[in-house]
């Protein structure tokens, strides 16, 4: 049983990864809206924007200070 | 501004009218037609040819009720957002050639919204990428300024039917990113408790299932630690809050319900620190992190963002943004805050009065509905004082500003104290009752079990100090009345009922006297019948009058047409002339008709009686007066019942800011031992509700706009009817949609409800305390049985607690009328 010392630590390592990955989400304003995103799949044709005819689209992200 | 779609109701016997291919709702006689489809006005067929020649067909097809009837045209409405500086105020970003910015947009209601509004970009080129926040009705929006302006962008947006809404205190102070960082650290804390809780149980798990590790010589230790490590975060951090509310309540020298709480954290982790570090144990770490995590899932449970409803507008929100300032060197666009003493503005119908000013033009009526109540509008001539928060009614007039915005009479009225009632945590609510009594009983508890064991076994005393204030962490308490009232506000919100938080339930279980308003919160504006007053007319005489009302799309004239009846064959009109806030006048055979306002007929000369006045519309033929068209305010559907059943269990008042004008017609709906009181001020009716509150009586205040505002502060709830979710409404509790307000008396009787459901969860809660009490008062609590009693009784209450509640609204859904589901 003494591979438990391994495998708990790596248990751990890996855990913390998904904490870290959840921080990310947070952060980057997944959690900002948790509506919309289940609408919009619902249109036939989808719904936003599309790279091509979307003229200024890749604008910069510029967050307002 | 475009209210969302609302059933319009149908008279009975009526056949079903013709519903309008783009917005639903009834289509006038006459009204203009494409192919086979019909529509109620050309603003809503422009859009559905519009959105079909660009091929975004699909629109209709998303929702049942999917287009929003645009409102009147103005193309000078948004034309503040070309000025830099207010430009800038409003932008994300904007670097003169591209703009981001976030509008507030009301009317956005169901899926087919977010479509269109994610694909404006193909029904105009100068607009980017746009994206849709559903439940905050926001709008996202990238624009090419060098092919379209943002005022134009704006336009366009409101042709749509989607007008955004710009106030005042956005310009002041921007809240958006200080609620999103709020939102963020909400999420991170639970997903840090979220994160300890479940690796902890995975490590004390093993030890509980008795793979305790005499073979695995470190593990003990090794997961200890761990535990230690995952446990740091989430008393620091996660905790956070608790540290803060229960410093804050000590300060103040009362024991919220978060002192225990936090009594409890400490306890837990100073004992389970003891234990790892000394190797006596495993220590409680499992539990104190899953403790937390259901504590912060039932906050976030309890704060469901009602982001859509602003709960707190204050008196600045009715006020428009920007006017016209008329100068030597021509008319422009200021921000009202820029406004000075002795500056000139322009105003035209409909436009709120932003300052305190003088008259210029010859004559004006004012609306002063906001402030006083009185619905009719007061007739006023040049070089009377014009009062801030009246509504301009009647012509393009010019006032002279003689008190700057902030010293007017409105801010005044904001600025008495009650108007200023501090609207924070409740005191007296239920749980902060309970608490204190609570926290004494444990305390006593665990240093009585001390006392008892420290003769005999001090070891043991200790332990059963410490384990008495682990078992007894009132996590139950505090999840029962956030789960239950959390779950009411819910089930309210399904019927268009929105609380301010969900406290609101109990001080609504708590009412012994309900506050009525008329104007608007009982009766439906322009909603009566139409009702002709003069000699009857004629059969050509009717002929003539539809012939001539059918060229105007004023809504005055579209209900007269609509009570004239069916088509009588065409018939030519000539000179026909609309003046714009006036009426309309024109010639049929050698008829000479004029349909309008008492102010245009007094200007013309034609002189009414005086209790005509008051009329919706008069009609004058060949130049002499012939008869008026009035409309009351009709009772909305289900209040008369609605009243009869509040009558049965409370007191009621009716305060009125109207005159006495149908008072008899009032005495008839409420029951004569009813107090009715007319003519009200905004202040005498703050001065009434004040005086009740003093005899003991606690009062809910049912109201609507502005003149309300300050007795909906001052009563116990203040209950603010408004004709469509996400306009304009004063600062209150709950903001009812008036569609329910026949359902009034079954929420006190659901809040009732709702406060029994608390109390079982409270009962709950305390059966399982005694026995988790009884085993640690004795020092033989283990890790494994607080493992298991504290999810246990958590999740029993929190079952217990919706449970209940969602079950309880079963009547409601009854009583109601068919609600569309928000999405």
């Amino acid at each position: 049983m003494i591979v438990l010392l391994v495998l708990i630590p790596l248990s751990f390592v890996i855990a913390v990864a998904f904490l870290g990955s959840f921080v990310w989400a947070v952060r980057t304003g997944q959690f900002e809206d948790t509506e919309t995103p289940a609408l919009r799949m619902l249109p036939h044709d989808g719904v936003g924007p599309s790279p091509e005819t979307s003229p200024i689209h890749t604008l910069p992200v510029i967050q307002k200070l | 501004m475009t209210l969302p779609v609302q059933p319009t109701a149908c008279s009975t016997g009526a056949p079903a009218p013709v519903r309008c291919a783009h917005c639903g709702l009834a289509c006038p006689p006459g009204a203009p037609s494409e192919a086979d489809h019909r529509f109620c006005c050309r603003g809503c067929q422009s859009v559905y040819s519009l959105l079909h020649q660009e091929g975004l067909g699909e629109f209709y097809s998303l929702s049942p009720d999917a287009g929003v009837r645009p409102g009147p045209d103005d193309p000078q409405q948004f034309a503040f957002l070309d000025q830099p500086e207010i430009r800038a105020q409003y932008a994300d970003f904007c670097d003169g050639q591209r703009l981001r910015a976030t509008l507030r947009v009301p009317a956005i209601h169901c899926l087919a919204c977010v479509w269109l509004l994610e694909n404006l970009f193909r029904l105009e080129p100068g607009f980017g990428a746009s994206r849709v926040a559903f439940g905050r009705r926001e709008l996202f929006i990238e624009i090419d300024l060098n092919r379209l302006s943002f005022s134009r962008a704006a336009t366009r947006l409101a042709e749509l039917g989607y007008p955004p809404e710009f106030r005042l205190a956005d310009l002041e102070e921007s809240n958006h990113s200080v609620r999103a960082r709020i939102h963020r650290h909400e999420w991170l804390r639970l997903g840090v408790a979220g994160f300890a809780f479940g690796n902890t149980m995975l490590f004390s798990l093993a030890q509980y299932l008795g793979m305790e590790a005499g073979s695995t010589p470190g593990f003990r230790p090794l997961t200890g630690w761990l535990s230690l490590v995952l446990a740091l975060p989430v008393v620091v951090y996660s905790a956070g809050d608790y540290w803060r509310a229960s410093w804050l309540s000590i300060r103040q020298r009362r024991l919220a319900i978060e002192v225990p709480i936090a009594v409890g954290i400490v306890a837990i982790f100073l004992q389970s620190t003891w234990e790892v570090v000394s190797g006596h144990g495993p220590g409680y770490f499992d539990s104190l992190a899953g403790l937390l995590f259901f504590l912060l899932i039932g906050r976030a449970f309890s704060r469901v963002a009602w982001d859509r409803l602003s709960f707190e507008r204050d008196y600045k929100s009715f006020f428009p943004l920007a006017v016209t300032r008329r100068s030597a060197s021509g008319d422009t666009t200021v921000v009202i805050g820029q406004l000075d003493v002795g500056d000139r503005v322009v105003l035209r119908p409909g436009d709120l009065i932003p300052a305190d000013g003088r008259l210029l033009s010859e004559t004006t009526r004012i609306d002063y509905s906001f402030v006083t109540g009185e619905a009719e509008p007061v007739g006023q001539v040049r070089g009377d004082l014009l009062y801030a928060g009246g509504r301009q009614r009647y012509g393009i007039i010019e006032v002279a500003i003689t008190k700057p915005v902030s010293q007017s009479y409105l801010t005044s009225l904001w600025d008495q104290a009650a108007f200023r009632k501090q609207r924070g945590e409740r005191l007296d609510s239920l749980l902060n009752r309970y608490s204190p009594r609570f926290t004494a009983i444990i305390l006593a508890l665990a240093i009585g079990s001390a006392l008892f064991w420290w003769p005999t076994d001090p070891a043991r005393a200790v332990k059963a100090f410490v384990s008495v204030l682990i078992v007894a962490c009132p996590c139950a308490l505090a999840l029962a009345a956030p789960f239950s009232l959390g779950t009411a506000q819910r089930m309210l919100a399904r019927h268009r009922i929105f609380l301010r938080n969900p406290q609101v339930i109990e001080d609504l279980a708590g009412i012994d006297g309900v506050v009525l308003d008329k104007t608007g919160t009982l009766t439906q504006p322009n909603q009566g019948e139409l009702v002709f007053q003069g000699e009857a007319l004629s059969e050509s005489e009717r002929q003539a009058l539809r012939a001539m009302a059918a060229h105007s799309s004023h809504p005055v004239a579209e209900r007269v047409r609509a009570w004239l009846g069916t088509d009588g064959g065409p018939q030519e009109v000539r000179d026909f002339s609309e003046v714009p806030g006036a009426g309309i006048e024109g010639r049929i055979g050698s008829l000479e008709l004029r349909l309008g306002s008492p102010a245009w007929f007094r200007d013309l000369g034609i002189v009414p009686p005086e209790a005509e006045s008051s009329a919706s519309a008069l009609l004058a033929m060949d130049g002499k007066w012939r008869g008026a068209f009035h409309w009351g305010g009709e009772l909305r559907p289900g209040v008369d019942a609605l009243i009869r059943t509040l009558e049965n269990r409370l007191p009621i008042w009716l305060l009125s800011g109207d005159r006495d004008r149908e008072g008899s017609r009032w005495r008839t709906v409420f029951s004569p031992s009813t107090t009715l009181c007319f003519g009200q001020s905004p202040m005498e009716k703050l001065d009434k509700i004040r005086t009740l509150q003093c005899s003991g009586h606690r009062i809910m205040m049912v109201g609507d706009g502005l003149n309300d505002a300050g007795g909906l502060r001052q009563s116990t709830v203040g209950v603010a009817v408004v004709e469509a979710i996400g306009t304009f409404s004063p600062a209150s509790d709950v903001i009812l949609d008036a569609r329910s307000l026949p359902m009034l008396s079954d929420v006190l009787t659901y809040s009732h409800r709702v406060m029994r459901v608390v109390r079982i969860c409270l009962g709950i809660s305390t059966a399982y305390n005694l026995v988790g009490l009884t085993i640690a008062a004795r020092g033989e609590l283990q890790p494994v049985v607080c493992a298991i009693l504290m999810p246990l009784s958590s999740v029993t209450v929190v079952a217990a607690g919706c449970g209940l509640a969602a079950w309880s609204a079963r009547k409601l859904q009854r009583n109601s009328i068919p609600v569309p589901s928000p999405t």
